[in-house]
């Protein structure tokens, strides 16, 4: 398939995306709600990953460095 | 180095495959296959499924809330407190899913069903509750959904003749059935010449294919026999043994081994209870199922029958005339005799562009079925029309007309079967079905896709049938393409082409096997064809 430019394969991503959910058949309303909560559901994941993966992170390289101690 | 010496191996194995499949093997080659999709695809189906499930209960929580107007029948208000009636799967499923998507079946079609037709716009202001007629016909479009296999859907006035003129002279209405006063002389002429182009004794011919097996196979088993009937088998199959009262008992599609080990079960237990031999045990089988695409293994279960006295009852719909060298359907498929085959069952609907069905045996049990099927008793007989256009068909397919026409219809039609199986295989897609059925469904699997499919080849003028959940497992959806004499060669080439786009702009093509070019193939020699 050739794309004209990088905004078209962007439309095809998003048909497949609408096919593979079957929100496809839904009507544009209920298409928003889903994409809404699919959004916010994604956003909350990026923002406490963001927040405390490296806190987490940190934490367990201190505790594995006390192991090492340990032992 | 090591990866070519791979490769070397993988091409040598192809071709050896190859080469079994189509040289040594003979007639015997017949290859079905029913290859798996990756798990993703059945994962992605039921999230499609799960999803737009989820929107249905909550468009339900609206209506019954009252934010939103009903459209479909519901229970009056002094009713409420009854039992439901619109409560269960089979109404949520129509409510809220199959009225999203219900403009891609039930299309009005205003031309004859040839391999080309026209259709009427339709359009839907409210998402499919109600539909208007824009007033604009579609021209040529492209018909891979009718069962024309030979092509007799057609409406020239040269072979048309002979059916005018047989109008003219019984007129269009039977206005009895077949017992009072409605048995007229062109339905004995139509039961003979059917018994002939089958090789049987005697046959006998009924107005309408459903009812044919509906009506007639509680006249051949009751209470007290047994009834062996596969997975896959018609509606029209189950309902009259539903109808006849005996024992019902379902082996695995195409199983040999479910088969015999029910047969042989049957044999030593008997009945339920009582332990009594069963009075008849009947195995139920189709020549084509349409669903699949695949062909009955006839040899082994005729093999199966003699060894433990069982009959056989074998539907024809799909293959009669489109099967076989010369047509004639499973039976020659196979090189079995006619005889074989107790109880041999077809319809007119599909490769003679006709309506009704037969029924052809042996004398003493068609003889039977004339005062003892409620079809023959109560039925209304088939109309003249109808008959002639029958005999018409039939003699041309035999050569009895004298012309080659029926022949080379019946060659065309195996060869655009072949060549659209492979070119298929070729592209990628998941194609069920035997090599030789001119039925071929391709897996569509995804909700969304069925749908997105439908609506895409229509906006290229190629009218396809999809079918989803309820006649096919849930996770099953197809598309199914019936092939047809009346194809040319061009015509297949230009829906190729747009399944090739189409199966690309959806992400289709879920095969993940390598098969040779259609060029490849055609190199070895046409053993089937003209021998």
């Amino acid at each position: 398939m050739n794309f004209k430019n990088f905004t078209e394969y962007l439309a095809w991503l998003y048909y497949q995306y609408l096919l593979i959910t079957g929100i496809y058949v839904l009507e544009p309303w209920e298409k928003s709600i889903f994409n809404s909560i699919l959004f916010s559901a994604i956003a909350m994941v990026i923002y406490t990953s963001y927040v405390f993966v490296p806190i987490h992170l940190c934490l367990t390289l201190q505790l594995s460095v006390m192991m090492q101690n340990y032992l | 180095s090591l990866l070519n010496s791979i490769g070397d191996v993988c091409n040598f194995v192809c071709k050896l495959h190859n080469f079994n499949r189509t040289g040594v093997a003979s007639r015997q080659h017949r290859h079905e296959s029913f290859e798996q999709a990756p798990i993703y695809v059945a994962v992605m189906t039921y999230l499609g499924f799960g999803i737009v499930t989820l929107f249905g209960y909550f468009r339900d929580f609206l209506r019954a809330v009252g934010l939103e107007k009903c459209h479909l029948a519901r229970e009056r208000d002094e009713q409420k407190d009854f039992v439901p009636l619109y409560q269960d799967f089979e109404n949520f499923y129509t409510r809220n899913l199959y009225m999203r998507v219900r403009d891609n079946w039930n299309r009005p079609i205003c031309s004859l069903p040839g391999p080309v037709f026209d259709l009427m716009e339709r359009v839907s202001d409210d998402y499919n509750w109600t539909f208007r007629l824009t007033g604009r016909t579609l021209h040529n479009v492209i018909n891979v959904g009718s069962y024309n296999y030979l092509g007799f859907a057609e409406n020239n006035a040269d072979f048309l003749k002979t059916v005018a003129d047989k109008t003219r002279q019984y007129g269009v209405g039977v206005c009895s059935t077949r017992q009072e006063i409605g048995n007229l002389g062109i339905h004995e002429e139509l039961e003979q010449l059917v018994a002939k182009f089958l090789g049987v004794e005697s046959s006998m011919t009924f107005g309408m294919g459903f009812a044919t097996n509906s009506m007639n196979i509680p006249a051949i088993v009751g209470k007290g026999c047994l009834i062996l009937s596969d997975e896959l088998n018609h509606t029209s199959l189950i309902l009259g043994a539903r109808l006849s009262g005996a024992t019902i008992r379902v082996f695995k599609h195409n199983n040999m081994h479910s088969l015999e080990k029910m047969l042989s079960e049957a044999v030593c237990s008997g009945q339920p209870r009582t332990h009594r031999p069963w009075k008849k045990i009947l195995i139920m089988v189709e020549g084509i199922y349409s669903m699949e695409g695949s062909v009955v293994r006839l040899p082994e279960i005729i093999a199966l029958k003699k060894k433990y006295k069982a009959y056989l009852y074998l539907d024809e719909a799909h293959s009669i005339g489109a099967v076989g060298a010369s047509g004639r359907g499973v039976t020659e498929l196979f090189d079995v005799n006619p005889a074989d085959v107790d109880v041999m069952m077809g319809t007119f609907t599909k490769s003679f562009g006709a309506a009704g069905g037969y029924i052809a045996g042996k004398k003493k049990l068609v003889d039977y079925l004339r005062s003892h099927s409620h079809s023959a008793v109560y039925a209304s007989a088939m109309s003249p029309p109808v008959t002639e256009q029958i005999i018409r068909a039939m003699k041309c397919i035999m050569g009895k007309d004298g012309s080659t026409e029926g022949i080379r219809r019946v060659r065309q039609l195996a060869e655009n079967t072949r060549y659209f199986r492979a070119r298929l295989k070729e592209m990628g897609f998941i194609i069920y079905g035997n090599d030789d059925s001119p039925v071929v469904p391709i897996l569509l699997y995804m909700p969304g896709k069925v749908v997105a499919f439908a609506r895409e080849m229509l906006e290229r003028r190629i009218g396809v049938v999809v079918v989803g959940f309820p006649a096919t497992p849930i996770t099953e959806a197809r598309a199914r393409f019936c092939l047809s004499a009346a194809h040319t060669r061009a015509m297949l080439d230009q829906v190729l082409h747009h399944l090739n786009e189409v199966g690309d702009a959806l992400c289709l093509k879920f095969s993940r096997k390598k098969y040779s070019s259609w060029s490849d193939l055609s190199d070895e020699t046409d053993f089937e064809l003209g021998s």
